[in-house]
């Protein structure tokens, strides 16, 4: 009887634990699942197309680059009536892992494949020749130009950026404006560089706060609203009254920080005016947008036509990959010097750095 | 008294199966209640890993993975033994990986000699980095588990400074990543072919990964230094006691912790990356720690452990082409730990007892006077 007392106490445990672990599993588990469903709902217009996309770390649902990639995917799904299969990427994984995400999308019969963030570089360097019949494109990275069925889909971040820098100025009472990356890489730093070339182009004596959220490997930065308002706080505490964010998920706390200093701030990747609440509206002046949903888009629509993108496709103001926005009508007195600057970057005439001089 | 009993035998060796049975149980009940829960079917799963499994290239791709979890897990479980949380093994590989790439790509050594010494730099980086906590726990009574975690948060800003144009990258037309100069080719490890039909091949460091194990084991259970870290590991002042010097224990094992963490980003380093840039892995020391509780700190153990691990995080791509979330590879995971951690500390508990109420009995039997018939054998309650 004793024994059956003890072991009865023993099931109780672990019945109890593996409650505790289930609870905790089914919130874990619950995040990932809109991530992963293979959307079928086209016309009959594409005849099967199967598109692959690879994300980044944070994949669908990241409020940020990814979401970009997956609204563009989205589009193309309901638009063209294509089917898409969605992977993602793990955190601490090897290049070799991304090759098998990429080989397993070729596999299993997708084309075109997308892979998005320069992470993918190395990878898909080694598998787009493995299947020289499929179709490839990667964002944010032109080392693969020579790959002749890999399109580069890169983007002139620091063009769309001296744009809200020279509107950044004009905006200024003060002549202090702020800058706040995501994660300090180089890819970052040419929405810094354009901003702060635009800003000097018109003020040559502005001062510039610079601040960077997380430093690689640390990817948090872009998906860290807290940490986002801190920092945009702490710009306008020292006299700044416009902050440019180019932090992916983490500009939502630099709009709060701008919101309750009552300061403006600038938006990125979307036209970020248009998804924010009513009351935060007003303080988002403009937005430096980066289409990589039209990247997305066109390349599964070119895959569609039959004519596959292939080289390297950049898309800056001329292209219209990049742009400022003017759904908040509280930027129209600054737009018409920005459109000047516009035209002299089309041409040529004004030369935008990749690299921040500070 | 001599002849051991056969049916003690055959208990003791129920009770040396049943922990990992009782995990394995739970784990697996446990996961299956989740993927039903999440509306997935289990049998679909099974057969979508069993599928992932037989394939040659996702068995290449687990060694590979176990490899480098196995150093990571090896180096958590040193601490383990000695009683030190060494959580810094994710900042201590990665800075590791940097100097010993920077160094790699920049000195020009025969080919075995120049592996030799950036593995030796990287050990040599790993140890100091955990050095500095065990000097603060010893000197300052400083928390290991404190310094470690900071240590880990002051490394990546470390790496952020020293990973720029400036000092040790170096730029590529057309890129937005920025890494280390390439390794030269004496420096680099080639893989091996262990799994046949498999183009990826192994990495070559893993025949290191089973030195190291083997090392371990050795130095734990075969040396005075390994029984005096037991020891320490076990109870301080009972070591103290026996003239074991702690302090002296705790910062030889954190540097040895140390030294093997910063193997952690080798294989991928010298066998295939060749190069530390932004995207080279990180958090395989949080994955290490998982796998030092599962491997219960033994090098075999650890082996099996990694493997599962690198099975399972490999198989995640395939469960998400089948429409399952990834995520359900991490709950499976912390699942497995969970059920290890609790199922050993169960059968712990029972054997205990099962002993005590053994030597009262025996006690019981060989005392002529009975003493208090009923009361001792409830000593274990």
């Amino acid at each position: 009887m004793r024994r059956f007392g003890r072991f009865g106490k023993i099931t109780g445990l672990v019945a109890a634990a593996s409650v505790v672990v289930l609870a905790l599993g089914a919130c874990g588990s619950d995040d990932g699942d809109d991530g992963t469903a293979p959307a079928a709902s086209g016309t009959a217009a594409a005849k099967s197309i199967k598109v692959g996309l690879a994300y980044d770390i944070g994949g669908r649902g990241d409020k940020s680059f990814n979401d970009s990639a997956a609204a563009g995917l989205d589009k193309a799904a309901t638009g063209l009536g294509v089917t898409k299969t969605e992977l993602e990427a793990a955190e601490g994984e090897t290049d070799a892992q991304k090759e098998e995400r990429l080989r397993q999308l070729a596999d299993a019969g997708n084309n075109p494949i997308i892979a998005v963030g320069f992470a993918y570089a190395t990878a898909l360097g080694k598998v787009a020749p493995e299947y020289p019949d499929i179709n490839f494109a990667i964002i944010d990275d032109a080392t693969l130009v020579d790959v002749p069925n890999v399109a580069s889909l890169t983007f002139a971040e620091e063009q769309g950026s001296f744009l809200v820098g020279a509107i950044a100025a004009q905006a200024t009472k003060v002549g202090n404006i702020g800058f706040v990356g995501g994660v300090n890489t180089p890819l970052i730093q040419k929405f810094q560089a354009g901003y702060e070339a635009g800003a000097k182009a018109v003020k040559p004596d502005i001062k510039i706060q610079v601040t960077y959220l997380t430093q690689p490997p640390d990817f948090t930065g872009f998906n860290d609203p807290a940490k986002g308002q801190t920092a945009a706080a702490g710009m306008y505490d020292s006299g700044a009254d416009v902050v440019y964010h180019a932090a992916g998920g983490s500009g939502g706390g630099v709009f709060t920080a701008a919101k309750s200093a009552g300061k403006l701030a600038i938006g990125v990747d979307a036209d970020q005016y248009l998804g924010a609440a009513a009351d935060v509206q007003p303080v988002i002046l403009t937005s430096m947008i980066k289409h990589v949903d039209v990247a997305v888009y066109d390349m599964v629509k070119s895959a569609v036509d039959g004519k596959p993108l292939t080289g390297a496709k950049v898309y800056d103001l001329k292209v219209g990959g990049v742009a400022f926005s003017t759904s908040n009508s509280a930027v129209s007195p600054y737009t018409a010097m920005a459109e000047d600057y516009q035209k002299k970057i089309i041409s040529g005439e004004i030369k935008v750095p990749t690299t921040p001089t500070s | 008294m001599t002849v051991p009993n056969p049916t003690r035998l055959l208990a003791s060796a129920g009770a040396a199966l049943a922990a990992p049975l009782l995990a394995l149980v739970t784990a697996v009940t446990v996961t299956v209640l989740v993927l039903v829960g999440s509306g997935s079917s289990p049998l679909d799963v099974l057969d979508t890993m069993v599928t992932y499994a037989q394939r040659p290239r996702s068995q290449a791709l687990m060694v590979n993975s176990a490899v480098t979890y196995y150093f990571s897990a090896v180096a958590v479980a040193i601490g383990f033994r000695m009683n030190l949380f060494n959580i810094g093994v994710d900042g201590q590989y990665r800075l590791a990986a940097l100097l010993a790439a920077a160094a790699a790509a920049e000195i020009s050594l025969p080919p075995v000699l120049h592996v030799t010494v950036v593995l030796l730099i990287a050990m040599g980086v790993g140890a100091s980095w955990a050095g500095l906590a065990a000097l603060l726990k010893v000197y300052r009574g400083v928390s290991e588990v404190i310094s470690t975690i900071m240590l880990n948060f002051i490394g990546t800003a470390l790496i952020a400074y020293l990973l720029t144009p400036e000092r040790l990258a170096v730029r590529t037309v057309g890129s937005n990543n920025i890494g280390t100069p390439t390794i030269p080719a004496s420096g680099q490890v080639p893989g091996i072919s262990l799994i046949p039909d498999s183009r990826l091949q192994v990495y070559g460091l893993a025949i290191l990964a089973v030195a190291v194990g083997a090392g371990y084991w050795f130095l734990l259970s075969r040396t005075r230094f390994g029984f005096d870290l037991r020891a320490a590991g076990a109870s301080e002042d009972a070591a103290k006691a026996s003239g074991v010097r702690v302090s002296r224990m705790i910062i030889i094992s954190m540097l040895l912790s140390g030294a093997v963490a910063g193997l952690v980003g080798m294989p991928q380093l010298l066998g295939a990356a060749h190069t530390f840039s932004l995207d080279f892995p990180a958090g395989l020391g949080f994955t290490g720690i998982a796998i030092a509780l599962l491997g219960r700190n033994h090098p075999v153990g650890i082996a099996i452990g990694a493997l599962l691990f690198g099975f399972l995080d490999n198989a995640a791509t395939s469960l998400e082409l089948r429409g399952v979330s990834r995520d359900i590879v991490l709950v499976t995971q912390g699942v497995i730990v969970l059920s290890v951690v609790v199922a050993y500390e169960l059968v712990r508990r029972v054997r205990t007892r099962a002993e005590q109420r053994d030597v009262a009995r025996r006690l019981a039997a060989t005392t002529p006077a009975p003493p208090a018939p009923s009361t001792p054998q409830e000593v274990g309650a």
